[in-house]
């Protein structure tokens, strides 16, 4: 399959069906992370659609400019819950980027390495990204970076590497191959059969929360089918402009999940999510997947949507811990996919946590997938304006459903000496179970 | 006129460290504001941040005679903000501060830019109500407010911008900064020239402050939403309603077409399955509160409505208005270009007024979406249309000439609460007669002799 032959002509495609639905009534603008900093038209949703808009209509070029812009958006999506005319902008930025790389403008050497490295290798097989993550394991399992970071080594070091590496997560011991085993059973009767979908980066940094995540599952009456070996889902790639490696991931993904088989495929990351939920979008032209695309669609849910949409099983009230939690919302979960109410049902159901309303909980985090690496100086603006909300809140527990934004707030917090802990609310659910069956 | 190198040059060294946009990138969002098909690349756009700075503009644009567009948000809907060819926008936006709330006096004062929102807040927090709401209120600006004279949900009981405007800060064309009005309730030194400048659409100056009344928050409120079969039958009931004396806060009223776009966006369960749905909200003393709404539940019984329902508490009632104020935008959802109409006529005309839309789009084969401030008389009939499609673009000038004179004809006016603009220039000669437009063509020579401020927009000099 073409990496969509001439990406340009997919944007100039999208003219008037998805561009010119937008009717430029700036409701947007208030919600958009980078219009509110610079308070620049081109830096808002609807600056930047007029500027597809005008490509598409041949009153511009695609300039280095124009690229780079498309790359300056978080991609939170926070302006599709603004607009009234339901403009589809995820579909509109995805593609923009994508036509911005087929055409090149933004090449330099340096770049074209990172790129490679990143989207174009380490994601696109996870052996790999394992091994990078066993690799840094070591490196701080050997105190080599406590050693390091005492030395003065790393002073010497450019100012952006330094950042960098204070940067690094704490890779846990095992991965979730070696905590998950391949089928849980049910706990008490079988209601349904899911998949899990570990992740990439999760499954590096985060394997305790899939294991957690496949226990509530099991508690909630689902046998859980957890192959190793996953893939990651291609979000980095779509969201990257990789339309065609994008495509490859949701292939193997969908030979992997056979969605006729389960009631469910279950993710835990939000911006994973957001983009599982789409993969018939990107195999719409490929007749061996387009209808299993649109059944595993269907079929993709979020943790909190499954166990809402099911019925908690109830956490008998034992052993009840009394805790104070506040709950940031990852972007790709409240506006790609429009889960709000129900991670918060999910905590209000912990006997004994009290959910704190976070001020501005469903404004970007500055993490927003690879922005943080890409766009630091917005990225830092973003995560020191959530780090300051949370601290308002006075809860020493913040809770959040996805991998990126948690890395984020952990950051977030050893930078600003905060002790908080940063959690995934199906970790405190899952050791609320822990405690009542005690 | 025209931006030259040299000037580009000359207007760089004047705002520094700010930025003047000149990219074709950065001056193609600024080519267009709220409003449907219209399209005008400027030269340049510059963010003031003072008065002085405005000042400063503004003699550099009277000594090189550059047109100069002033710009808030750009939500505007009559094209008062679109640049025209080459000009220089001066945006508002970073002078956005809300700088006192006088909680002795009752009054706010803010920076031109800062938002409706933010003015309705701040007051909120000292316990005190700014009323004008106007849909795009989340970001709108004070200064597109007072020169557009906004209205919004409520102006039935508490009236437009204007009845807020206490005293304005103006630059005028020269570079000349004036102050006008006060924090008194009472003042009748010489003509209230802030009401002058209140609705002139950045073509008499630039206003930099605005000194706004603010009211005393209600105690209480109720809000209901009433189901109709028919239009008509809808819009008798408001009229009733004025015709009984009762004056609430809001009377709104949403055709099937735009209800359904509405619930689209924001899954509230909205009724989908009347003709006409009224949106009713009476607020102030808890006795007065109830009274009024039994006697305008049973206005609506008697004129037919199916059934009626009441917000449950404050949460409830801010979603309903919210989701009210998404109308216009949520109708994109049918069709690509909605082209919207902003004609007002006397209250007893609502039901009439009603019916011949509804005729002229049969007429002209159109997609409408009726909705609009009833109890203000003030409607928002929205074309559903396709710019590319010029066959149907033509009928739905046709159409929108029909309505227009059938406005004036009825005793109404052209333009409610959106301004002029550009999209209602060619009919202001129809509604206003020769004599009103040639004193307006006067007063804007006298405060603008060289034409730079706004040019092209309201009417040509």
């Amino acid at each position: 399959m073409n990496t969509g032959n001439s990406a340009i002509s997919r944007l100039k495609g999208l003219d008037y069906s998805v561009v010119q639905q937008c009717m430029h009534c700036g409701l947007c603008l208030p919600t958009c992370p980078t219009y509110t900093a610079t308070k620049m038209e081109r830096h808002s949703p609807r600056g930047r659609i007029s500027l597809v808009r005008a490509i598409a209509d041949g009153r511009m070029d695609l300039t280095k400019t124009f690229a780079e812009e498309m790359y300056f958006c978080l991609g939170c999506l926070a302006c599709t819950s603004a607009c009234p005319a339901g403009v589809n902008y995820a579909e509109i930025f995805e593609v923009a980027r994508s036509s911005a790389e087929e055409s090149g403008i933004l090449k330099s050497p340096k770049r074209k390495l990172i790129r490679w490295f990143t989207v174009k290798w380490l994601f696109m097989d996870l052996r790999r990204l394992l091994f990078v993550g066993k690799l840094m394991r070591l490196y701080q399992a050997l105190g080599l970076q406590k050693l390091l970071r005492g030395s003065g080594v790393m002073k010497l070091m450019p100012a952006r590497l330094q950042e960098l590496e204070s940067m690094t997560p704490d890779i846990p011991a095992k991965f979730s191959a070696g905590l998950i085993p391949v089928i849980t059973p049910a706990r008490g009767k079988k209601r349904f059969r899911v998949a899990m979908l570990t992740g990439c980066a999760q499954d590096l940094i985060f394997s305790e929360i899939n294991r957690d995540t496949v226990e509530v599952l099991a508690q909630n009456g689902c046998e859980v089918y957890t192959p190793h070996n996953q893939s990651c889902c291609g979000s980095l790639h779509g969201h990257n402009g990789e339309w065609g490696l994008a495509q490859v991931l949701a292939r193997r993904n969908i030979d992997q999940f056979p969605p006729e088989e389960f009631d469910a495929i279950i993710s835990n990351a939000g911006g994973c999510g957001s983009h599982l939920k789409h993969y018939h979008q990107f195999l719409a032209d490929d007749p061996a997947y387009a209808k299993r695309a649109a059944l595993w669609d269907s079929k993709l849910k979020d943790v909190h949507e499954w166990l809402a949409r099911t019925g908690l099983t109830p956490v008998p009230a034992r052993n009840v811990m009394p805790q104070k939690v506040t709950y940031h919302e990852s972007c790709h979960l409240a506006h790609g996919q429009k889960i709000t109410v129900e991670p918060r049902q999910l905590l209000r159901a912990i006997p004994g946590l009290e959910l704190i309303e976070l001020p501005e909980s469903n404004w970007c985090c500055g993490s927003a997938g690879i922005y943080n690496l890409t766009q630091p100086e917005m990225a830092n603006a973003l995560q020191d304006r959530k780090m300051k909300n949370i601290q308002s809140t006075g809860a020493p527990i913040v809770a959040n459903g996805n991998s990126g934004c948690l890395l984020q707030l952990i950051n977030g917090a050893k930078q600003r000496n905060m002790k908080i802990r940063v959690v995934h609310p199906v970790t405190l659910l899952a050791e609320a179970y822990r405690r009542a069956a005690v | 006129m025209g931006l030259d190198d040299k000037l580009i040059g000359e207007l760089r060294a004047l705002v520094a460290p700010e930025p003047v946009l000149t990219a074709q990138e950065d001056l193609i969002p600024y080519s267009f504001d709220g409003t449907a098909g219209l399209n005008t690349m400027p030269g340049c756009v510059v963010f003031p941040r003072s008065t002085n700075a405005v000042s400063a503009l503004l003699r550099w644009a009277d000594r090189n005679t550059i047109a100069v567009v002033t710009r808030g948000s750009g939500t505007g809907l009559s094209g008062g903000s679109v640049p025209t060819p080459g000009c220089m926008v001066l945006c508002t936006v970073k002078m956005d501060r809300v700088l006192e709330v006088d909680r002795k006096n009752l009054t706010l004062m803010a920076e031109v830019g800062a938002t409706t929102q933010s003015i309705s807040d701040a007051a909120g927090a000292a316990g005190l109500f700014y009323p004008p709401d106007p849909g795009s209120m989340k970001i709108s600006s004070i200064g597109g407010n007072v020169a557009e004279n906004s209205g919004g949900l409520r102006g039935l009981k508490y009236g437009v911008t204007r009845d807020y405007v206490m005293g304005l800060e103006v630059v005028l064309a020269q570079g000349e900064v004036v102050w006008m009005g006060s924090k008194c309730v009472k003042d009748v030194a010489g003509f209230s020239l802030k009401d002058l400048f209140v609705g002139s659409e950045g073509t008499l100056g630039v206003i930099t402050r605005v000194l706004l009344k603010l009211i005393p928050k209600p105690k209480t409120k109720k809000t209901m939403l009433a189901v109709f079969p028919e239009m008509e039958k809808a819009a008798e009931a408001i009229s009733a309603i004025i015709e009984a004396q009762i004056i609430p806060c809001t009377l709104e009223f949403l055709d099937q077409m735009t209800i359904r776009c509405v619930e689209d966006y924001v899954h509230i369960g909205l009724p989908l399955d009347g003709a006409a749905v009224v949106l009713m909200e009476t607020d102030g003393h808890p006795a007065v509160v109830a009274e009024e709404a039994a006697r305008m539940e049973q206005i609506c019984r008697d004129h037919g409505c199916t059934s009626l329902s009441v917000a449950k508490d404050d949460e409830e009632a801010a979603r309903l208005a919210s989701a009210r104020r998404t109308a216009f935008s949520a109708l994109a959802r049918v069709a690509p270009t909605t082209i919207l109409e902003d004609v007002t006529v006397p209250r007893s005309e609502l039901a009439r007024m009603v019916a011949f839309i509804q005729a002229v789009a049969n007429h002209y084969q159109l997609k409408v979406g009726i909705f609009g401030h009833m109890g203000d008389g003030n409607l928002h009939p929205t074309f559903l249309t396709d710019e590319r499609n010029h066959e149907e673009m033509e009928r739905v000038e046709k159409a929108l000439k029909e309505i227009v004179t059938e406005t004036v004809r009825l005793g109404g006016t052209i333009t409610g609460e959106h301004g002029v603009g550009l999209a209602k220039k060619p009919f202001l000669k129809e509604a206003l007669g020769e004599a009103q437009l040639r004193v307006m063509r006067e007063l804007r020579r006298a405060l603008d002799p060289k034409g730079i401020l706004n040019p092209g927009k309201i009417m040509d000099l």
